[in-house]
């Protein structure tokens, strides 16, 4: 066991440093420009220099609060929708098919229109980022509160409870790990929502930094940008399957993960 | 008619078919039975011929398309509404455990208390006696994930236990387990049904289990399930595991064999 440990550590790092160590080898020898491709180390200083900036901060917190208002709206909006069509047919019927061929439009697409709508502020990219993560929360949830089995269903029937208690200790139970997945998948989606949002218009925002560095030509300084927006991303996925680890430790995805680490 | 006052479960010309037209399949014939408080039956009867069936149309989980059920004297079905006053009485252990993953075990038995709002150190204690009784000790804070499967269904008879009720409905309980502790806990079940007077229904494969633990065996024959015998167990309370060697325990085994197979 104690060598699979070492084996599970050492074999993702062999291969990230072989990477980087290729990717060095390539641009020295094949003598790409430092305009068009760094190497390693060079964007290593400028994520440096970028971090050791004050105004950075501000970039990276404007597209964390959009982002994250974004997907709080599509979680809310997500799980109330999911929940009540699972609940009531008719709504399904009626509004389903409607919200499918919506998903169907390539929502980056709308992007410059909802710039046009809301302005070049954080509104219009909340906007954006929520409708690109509002789909996996409702489609999960929708089938999260619809997975509750009939069989449980007559345990709380048979006990008397009440509909709050059945939603509290048994619904809300049943559909957490499912739609949390929906979650993790869906703050992925609002920091790219974000990220267009910025691309687009507006003057603040790291999206926008992307941009501007590239506008300079100043390759590294991008490369440091995209490095800042992996770690933020990393970050908030983080925070969900966090939470995921702390509502629902029961679940069996869970256990074989704590099984795993 | 008036209502005799000691009846607790009343089956009146019961029926149940599921679906309609070519689909139709009929699980339920013609059930009729009295059950008086106190009284232990048992339906016994080859499998897939409606014994889970009958039991979740007396528990109101399923309505009877002819007949009536009367549980202490109230119908269990008001037209098409189940009626909450009718079942409350009821206890019901499924099948399956039917254990909840989010749940300790001990939350799982104590959770009817939970639900009738008994205050959280009560339902801790009371869980955790009974946890005993059931032989669970020591599991109480664990995940019913922990558990085997035997174990998880005595912690399913536990969570029906609880409440102490007044009607006991059990669909094979200890299937999942071993000759020693069935023996054990048939012989709690049976102390704890005729110290409270609990009415109690017991569905189950095994004929001396039926014949050993009730006061009547209701051997059904399958398709649509039709009570084909009613059989008394003539035997004196309390009883002890030494009556299964007797004569007289014997020949009734053989009897209901015989009843169950349908030679005769
Ligand atoms: N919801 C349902 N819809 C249609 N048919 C059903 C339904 N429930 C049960 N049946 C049918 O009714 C018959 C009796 O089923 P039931 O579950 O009551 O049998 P059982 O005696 O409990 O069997 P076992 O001993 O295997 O548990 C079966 O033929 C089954 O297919
Ligand atoms: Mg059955």
């Amino acid at each position: 066991m104690a060598g699979d440990r070492f084996l599970r550590i050492a074999l993702p790092t062999a291969t990230v440093v072989v990477f980087l160590v290729l990717w060095t080898v390539y641009v020295r020898t094949a003598e790409v420009s430092a305009f068009i491709l760094p190497t390693p180390l060079e964007i290593v200083a400028a994520f440096v220099e970028l971090v050791g900036d004050p105004d950075i901060w501000h970039h990276a917190l404007v597209t964390v609060i959009e982002a994250v208002s974004g997907f709080l709206i599509a979680v809310a909006i997500g799980i109330t929708l999911g929940m009540a069509m699972a609940r009531i047919q008719v709504l399904e019927w009626a509004f389903k098919p409607f919200i499918v061929c919506l998903q169907l439009i390539p929502k980056i697409a709308l992007a410059p229109l909802f710039i046009l709508w809301f302005g070049f502020g954080l509104e219009s990219k909340i906007v954006i980022a929520a409708a690109l993560s509002f789909f996996p929360v409702f489609s999960n949830a929708l089938v999260a509160f619809r997975s509750v089995e009939p069989g449980d269903r007559d345990v709380f029937t048979m006990l008397q409870a009440t509909p709050f208690q059945r939603f509290v200790m048994l619904d809300l139970p049943t559909a957490l790990p499912v739609v949390l997945a929906g979650m993790e998948v869906a703050v992925v989606m609002s920091m790219i929502g974000a990220i267009v949002g910025e691309f687009i218009g507006g003057n603040e925002g790291l999206g926008y930094l992307a941009v501007a560095m590239l506008q300079e030509l100043r390759v590294p300084g991008l490369f440091a940008v995209i490095v800042l927006l992996t770690l933020i991303g990393l970050s908030l996925y983080t925070l969900i399957a966090q939470l995921r680890g702390w509502l629902t430790p029961w679940h069996t995805s869970v256990m074989q993960g704590n099984r795993d680490a | 008619m008036k209502m005799d006052n000691d009846a607790d479960i009343r089956l009146s010309g019961v029926g149940k078919t599921f679906g309609r037209g070519e689909n139709a399949v009929r699980a339920i014939g013609d059930a009729t039975l009295d059950m008086k408080r106190g009284d232990f039956i048992s339906l016994l009867g080859p499998s897939g011929c409606g014994k889970t069936t009958l039991l979740r149309i007396i528990a109101g989980l399923e309505q009877p398309t002819e007949g009536e059920v009367l549980v202490r004297g109230r119908p269990v079905w008001n037209g098409e509404k189940r009626s909450a006053e009718a079942t409350r009485p009821i206890s019901m252990m499924f099948q399956e455990a039917r254990l909840f993953p989010w749940f300790t075990v001990a939350e799982n038995v104590a959770l009817p208390l939970r639900l009738r709002g008994v205050n959280r150190a009560e339902r801790e204690e009371r869980a955790f006696a009974l946890c005993e009784t059931v032989g669970l000790k020591g599991f109480e804070r664990m995940r019913p994930s922990a558990l085997s499967g035997g174990m998880r269904q005595r912690a399913s008879l536990a969570r029906a236990l609880i409440t102490g009720p007044q009607v006991l409905l059990l669909d094979e309980p200890f299937g999942a387990l071993d000759a020693m502790t069935r023996d054990t806990l048939n012989l709690e079940l049976m102390s704890v049904c005729q110290q409270a007077r609990v009415t109690t229904i017991l569905v189950t494969h095994s004929i001396t289990e039926a014949a050993f633990l009730s006061d009547r065996v209701v051997v059904l024959a399958p398709r649509p399930a039709r009570i084909t015998e009613v059989v008394e167990m003539p035997f004196e309370r309390p009883r002890s595991l030494d009556l299964q060697r007797r004569t007289e325990f014997q020949d009734m085994l053989v009897h209901l064999r015989a009843s169950l197979t349908g030679d005769h």
